[in-house]
């Protein structure tokens, strides 16, 4: 069936199956690999996108069902004037090494900070513990987080 | 993984949802937030023929306190209730702690209680604050109570032409409390164990109602009427969630794997149950 | 020893020492890295893989009929078809065999069957459930002693000559001289232990993208792999391609810490399928299909006995070791070593005599061994050692500290033989120990733990220091299948200053682009922002066995740093000739090379690479590039002292790690941001592993943890906060003092969160229980050591 998602701002129409995955969606149709696949059941959340603004795991959910909805994926985070100051903290506080789960850290980043400007480290785990990270055991994601809040609240 | 191949109906009505369902029998399943379904299907665990999309249904995801109930609409997400005011005793306990934080974005209520997975956690919270659960099927609405809309491990009372539009949670009228006590391995865990417990206090602060269920440690989510009818008509205390508890251990029916002996989950059960009890009692005499 | 270290190079040049943020984080953070399955080819196609539902059963037959009949469905490939290819089987890394595609029998649940080529990778899959086979299921062996048992079923009856199980037996030390250490011993403490099946599950699974073009033979091979150069070679081997034809292209890895280092089946067979079908062909692993089949580490069943003084010296250590192989035995380690490093168990002590005994053993379980961020089985021997050493102190009623300080290696005894053949290169161990007691506050502590005990509250305190043998290695001793371990390094200084680095190792996120790049700066005083970093595509780098047992910077860094003083030299003699004066006479710091004496005569770095290419002395070979490989004359030793506080709940057996204080000595640092990043996961993966982390099967031979909801991965809210420290204590023999650390915290720690739990009950008379401490675990050793009066 064809279905237009709005993909970063830009609307997407494409014929799909019923059964397509919205992240395969994501990276097939719209052509964006920046968002990952990491675990197949909604365990790690390599694969998170923000639809309609909320962070969810684009794994577990068909692309049929994002028609006419708006996702956010990591390459929408930039802005016209740079990095997101999200992108900027999580380089200069260490917050990724291998890269795997960064954008599903950083979308989730994102909408922590649209609700909670200057969350707490507790916040900020409690926030993430949907998302697995291999590499850094999270602390400078945190620090990243929250650092891009405090820029946030700043600028 | 990539599920099968199955007919989509993105319906834009519960009468056209109950229709499509209706249509195709027991080969038909209803999407809500697909948060347990999805990974199933990917798995070829579940291969259902048709998939009913409910999501574009309006008015289902009402989250609100009439008639002296709480109603959960079928669209209700983990999150929403998390964040609610409106959520109370051991549903506000529970809340925080089903799956994780992305999972609750879109998973529901509704699809948690009509997935009827004994190591779920609502169906406990639902059979301790003594819930109903709204059907729907072409021939009109019914009201089951939970006791009865469980009735095993993955299945419920559903006929294959109906499907869950509403939970309704009774809002107790004086002092209330209650917690959900839940043993997990890590975030997104399914529980290990897990207690629900849920207390009314008449006017001489004794227990005029409670509830306890568990999770996990049964075949399916199971209410303890054992341990109910001991702490009814007394006042909190020690002692008295000592014997409920024990009680409970008694009733649960855990078993050797992974992520533990069965001796030690009942002990668990044992001293969760205390805790849960003692949380909302606590809850309930301060309010 | 210092504590610390100064960069000698500005900050805008970010040599060593400088926490210079990481150059390939420009392009992850904006979603811009190219992982393996981020890269499409025109008509590419996509495989999916059968895989056995049963641990052990003979193959009677296989009908493919259906799935091949399904629309979109190229191929559908089983051993038969390999055999006919030679391919049905391929060697694994440790010398072994591996079925590729299994035609005799499967060995164990989740081996390869058959595959599919199709269009689309949901029909791929679609057609998977249609492929009929029938199995006759054989008795499973589950564990190496039931494997080794008389009458044992025999799983590798297709090996010539193999009549039991047994994989090898291998032995270190000195059996007689530790006999005679444990007669005349006052006390004897032993403590029997499993290390338990584990996988590294980097986040990213592993697959491969084949492209075999027909007209000319060339096969590119775009792969998850560690160690592109030595895959190439064995892929030579296997498939008789001649290697200049296969070019392995290694792209951005997400995460690998081990996993990704051998061949798997599925590589073999789709660029197999791609020569056979003349298309491209895509096989990326499903995260169960990662869990149940690619390698597994760990599974060391240890048994380890002290011999003591009454006052707590250690005379000498014996060790027997039995190693749960699964079906095809395919650690990736040196030749030589059959348990890998494991003979490093007599740890940071000083003792004359140890004797270690190991064997391996088949088992219907997952292939690998693989060196899970470690480095070839240290990880089993730090964590037996350190679980001893607190096991005697509670024994001979020592502080668990005190013993250790009483047994330590002292520094003025480096460099330090040990009883089984290493020859540990620099340390300060009493220090170390000290620094990371004073920042946790022990005394203090152990205070608070008798007072909480008195409350029926449960604090444990848990030391672990451990010390790792790491960047394997010397050619004289170290190689794979033949290949020795050496890396290299090839640098070109272009006609404007900038250059570029090749290397033969793979970074898989430990930052190489970066601190690669900041060996050269400091070498040459080229700003590190204009140093490129290749690596990763055999026809574009150097030879090199790859990056995993923290080798990368101990043996490829080493490389960087040796070419980049041929290239100095050679620069010298270039300014020599601008400036007019003696070769000796020149002097380079931070990119300006000046004439002695002379500080107003000068040329910089870029004035010589432009030179390079434009003007030089008579004679010279024009260009500014070198290749340098580098032969390790020792491994390196780091090191460091954890410890870890948990509260125990008495009541269920959950446990809480309140404080971890990790202090770390690798040496020179050559960025500490990044050297701090490699500790922070690796005590991540201790906490993982000492509570959940594990891979288990039931009697049936049924893989337990075969997706991420039962393979457990702490949360960012399970996991610890960490507090570090450092001491830095060179390298004597590394060209800049560095010693590998991608992997000490995840050797170190499991022992110290281990250690502390053990801590809290200790009083009680608990001694062992086997990692992971699920809470069920530690409230059954409570139970049993009330009962019985502990």
């Amino acid at each position: 069936m064809q279905i237009t998602v709005t993909l970063n701002g830009s609307d997407q129409t494409h014929d799909v199956e019923p059964r397509t995955l919205l992240v395969d969606f994501i990276r097939t149709k719209g052509e964006l690999t920046g968002t990952h696949i990491g675990c197949d059941t909604t365990s790690c959340g390599a694969c998170t996108v923000l639809l309609d603004g909320t962070p969810v795991k684009s794994c577990t959910m068909l692309a049929v069902q994002a028609d006419g909805r708006a996702v956010t994926t990591v390459e929408g985070l930039k802005r016209a004037d740079g990095l997101h100051p999200l992108q900027a903290a999580f380089k200069q506080e260490h917050g990724l090494q291998c890269g795997f789960c960064t954008p599903g850290m950083m979308l989730v980043g994102a909408a922590l900070l649209e609700q909670n400007p200057a969350p707490t480290e507790d916040d900020v785990r409690w926030a993430i513990s949907g998302n697995i990270c291999r590499c850094t055991g999270y602390m400078n994601i945190v620090k990243a987080i929250r650092a891009a809040g405090a820029e946030m609240a700043t600028s | 993984m990539f599920p099968s191949s199955f007919d989509y109906v993105a319906a834009r009505s519960v009468e056209e949802a109950v229709a499509a369902k209706a249509g195709a029998g027991d080969d038909a399943r209803v999407l809500a937030g697909g948060q347990s379904l999805i990974p199933m299907m990917k798995m070829r665990l579940a291969a259902p023929a048709q998939l009913v999309d409910i999501n574009r249904v309006p008015g289902l995801d009402a989250l609100e306190r009439t008639n002296g109930q709480l109603r959960v609409g079928a669209l209700v997400r983990h999150a929403d209730i998390a964040r609610s005011d409106l959520a109370f005793g051991a549903i506000a306990s529970a809340a925080p702690w089903i799956s994780d934080p992305l999972v609750r974005n879109l998973g529901t209520l509704c699809g948690s209680v009509a997935h009827c997975d004994p190591e779920g956690d609502w169906n406990s919270v639902l059979l301790a604050t003594g819930a109903d659960v709204v059907a729907r099927g072409p021939s009109g609405e019914r009201t089951i109570p939970i006791t009865d809309f469980v009735v095993d491990f993955f299945t419920n009372a559903l006929r294959d032409d109906e499907m869950v539009t509403e939970v309704r949670i009774p809002v107790p009228n004086g002092r209330s409390g209650g917690s959900y006590q839940k043993l997990e391995r890590k975030v997104g865990d399914y529980a290990t164990v897990a207690v629900a417990a849920h207390l009314e206090l008449g006017g001489t602060g004794a227990i005029a109602r409670a509830g306890v269920a568990l999770t996990a440690v049964v075949p399916k989510n199971t209410k303890v009427t054992a341990a109910e009818n001991v702490l009814v008509g007394n006042h909190p205390s020690t002692e008295l969630f000592e014997e409920a508890a024990e009680l409970a251990a008694q009733a649960s029916e855990p078993r050797d794997d992974v992520r533990g002996s069965a001796e030690w989950k009942r002990n668990v059960v044992r001293v969760f149950t205390r805790r849960a009890l003692t949380a909302a009692a606590a809850q309930a005499q301060q309010g | 020893m210092t504590l610390t270290q100064k960069p000698s190079t500005p900050p805008e040049i970010g040599g060593i020492g400088h926490s210079v943020r990481r150059h390939e984080d420009d392009r992850f953070i904006v979603g811009q890295g190219r992982y393996l399955d981020d890269h499409t080819l025109p008509g590419m196609l996509h495989m999916a893989i059968l895989r056995s539902p049963l641990p052990h059963a003979r193959i009677n037959s296989i009908d493919t009929s259906a799935a091949a009949a399904v629309d979109g469905v190229v191929a559908v490939v089983t051993g038969e078809l390999l055999a006919q290819y030679n391919l049905a089987w391929m060697p694994t890394l440790s010398g072994d065999t591996q079925a590729v595609l299994a035609t005799d029998k499967v060995r164990f649940q989740g081996q390869e069957v058959a595959a599919v080529v199709a269009t689309d990778p949901y029909i791929a899959e679609d057609a998977l459930e249609l492929i009929e086979v029938d199995y006759e299921p054989l008795p499973v062996i589950t564990s190496p002693q039931q494997s080794l048992a008389a009458d044992a079923v025999l799983i590798r009856d297709d090996k010539e000559g193999q009549t039991s199980n047994l994989v090898y037996e291998w032995e270190a030390g000195d059996g007689a001289a530790t006999e005679v250490a444990f007669a005349r011993a006052d006390r004897v403490v032993s403590l029997e232990t499993h290390y338990p099946r584990s996988h590294p599950s980097p986040l990213e699974t592993c697959g491969c993208l084949a492209d075999v073009n027909s007209a000319t033979g060339q096969a590119t091979i775009y792969m998850t792999s560690q160690a592109p150069h030595a895959i190439r070679t064995v892929f030579a081997m296997v498939a008789g391609l001649p290697e200049q034809n296969i070019r392995i292209i290694s792209p951005d890895i997400g995460g690998g810490f081990g996993n990704k280092v051998p061949v798997y089946p599925g590589y073999v067979v789709a660029t197999a399928a791609s020569l056979v079908i003349g298309k491209p062909v895509k096989w990326v692993e499903s995260r169960s299909e990662n869990l149940i089949s690619t390698g597994f580490a760990r599974d060391y069943h240890m048994k380890g006995e002290l011999a003591l003084t009454n006052d707590g010296r250690i005379l000498a250590l014996r060790v027997q070791m039995l190693s749960d192989q699964g079906a095809f035995y395919a650690d990736a380690q040196p030749t030589q070593f059959r348990a890998g490093l494991f003979h490093v168990v007599t740890g940071s002590y000083d003792f004359p005599a140890a004797h270690v005994q190991c064997r391996g053993a088949y088992t219907n379980k997952a292939p690998g061994g693989v060196a899970y961020r470690c480095s070839f089985r240290i990880t089993e021997a730090s964590y037996l050692i350190e679980r001893l050493v607190q096991t005697a102190a509670y024994e001979l009623g020592i502080d668990p500290a005190d013993i250790r300080f009483k047994n330590f290696i002292q520094p003025d005894q480096f460099p330090y033989e040990t009883p089984t053949g290493f020859v540990y290169d620099s340390g300060d161990y009493p220090t170390a120990l000290r620094s990371a007691l004073d920042a946790i506050g022990y005394e203090k502590l152990r205070a608070e733990q008798a007072a909480a005990r008195d409350e029926g509250r449960f604090v444990g305190i848990g030391i672990a220091h451990f010390t790792e043998a790491v960047g394997a290695g010397p050619s004289k001793k170290y190689d794979i299948l033949g290949l020795k371990m050496i890396d290299s390094a090839e640098l070109r200084v272009h006609p404007t200053g900038k250059a570029i680095l090749k290397l033969g190792v793979r970074s898989q996120g430990q930052g190489h682009e970066t601190t690669f790049a900041q060996i050269v700066a400091d070498e040459l005083g080229i700003p590190v922002t204009d140093i490129k970093v290749v690596e990763g595509d055999t026809d574009n780098t150097p030879y090199g066995l790859g990056t995993y047992a923290s080798r990368s910077t101990p043996v490829a860094g080493a490389a960087a740093a040796v070419v980049s003083r041929k290239i100095a030299d050679k620069a010298r003699k270039i300014a020599a000739h601008l400036l007019e004066a003696a070769d000796d006479d020149i002097e380079l710091q931070n990119g300006v090379f000046s004439v002695k004496g002379t500080p107003g005569r000068s040329v910089t770095i870029a004035d010589v690479s432009l030179a390079a290419y434009t003007n030089l002395p008579d004679g010279m070979e024009y260009g500014l590039e070198d290749v340098h490989y580098y032969d390790p004359p020792n491994l390196t030793y780091p090191y460091g002292s954890y410890v870890v506080v948990v509260d125990v709940d008495p009541e269920t057996g959950v446990w809480k790690a309140r404080r971890v204080v990790a202090l770390d000595d690798c040496g020179v640092r050559i960025n500490p941001m990044i050297v701090e990043g490699q500790i922070h996961g690796g005590l991540t993966e201790g906490f993982a592993k000492s509570s959940m982390q594990w891979i288990t099967f039931d009697e049936e031979g049924n893989c337990s943890g075969s997706n991420f909801m039962d393979y457990l991965i702490p949360t960012a809210w399970e996991t610890p906060r960490f507090e570090l420290l450092e001491t830095c204590t060179p390298s004597p023999h590394h060209p800049i003092g560095a010693k590998g650390v991608g992997e000490s915290a995840t050797v170190g720690s499991p022992a110290a969160y281990v250690n502390a739990v053990i801590d809290a009950v200790a009083h009680l008379g608990v001694r062992n229980i086997d990692m992971p401490l699920l809470p069920d675990r530690v409230w059954s050793a409570i139970q049993s050591a009330r009962a019985t009066g502990g």
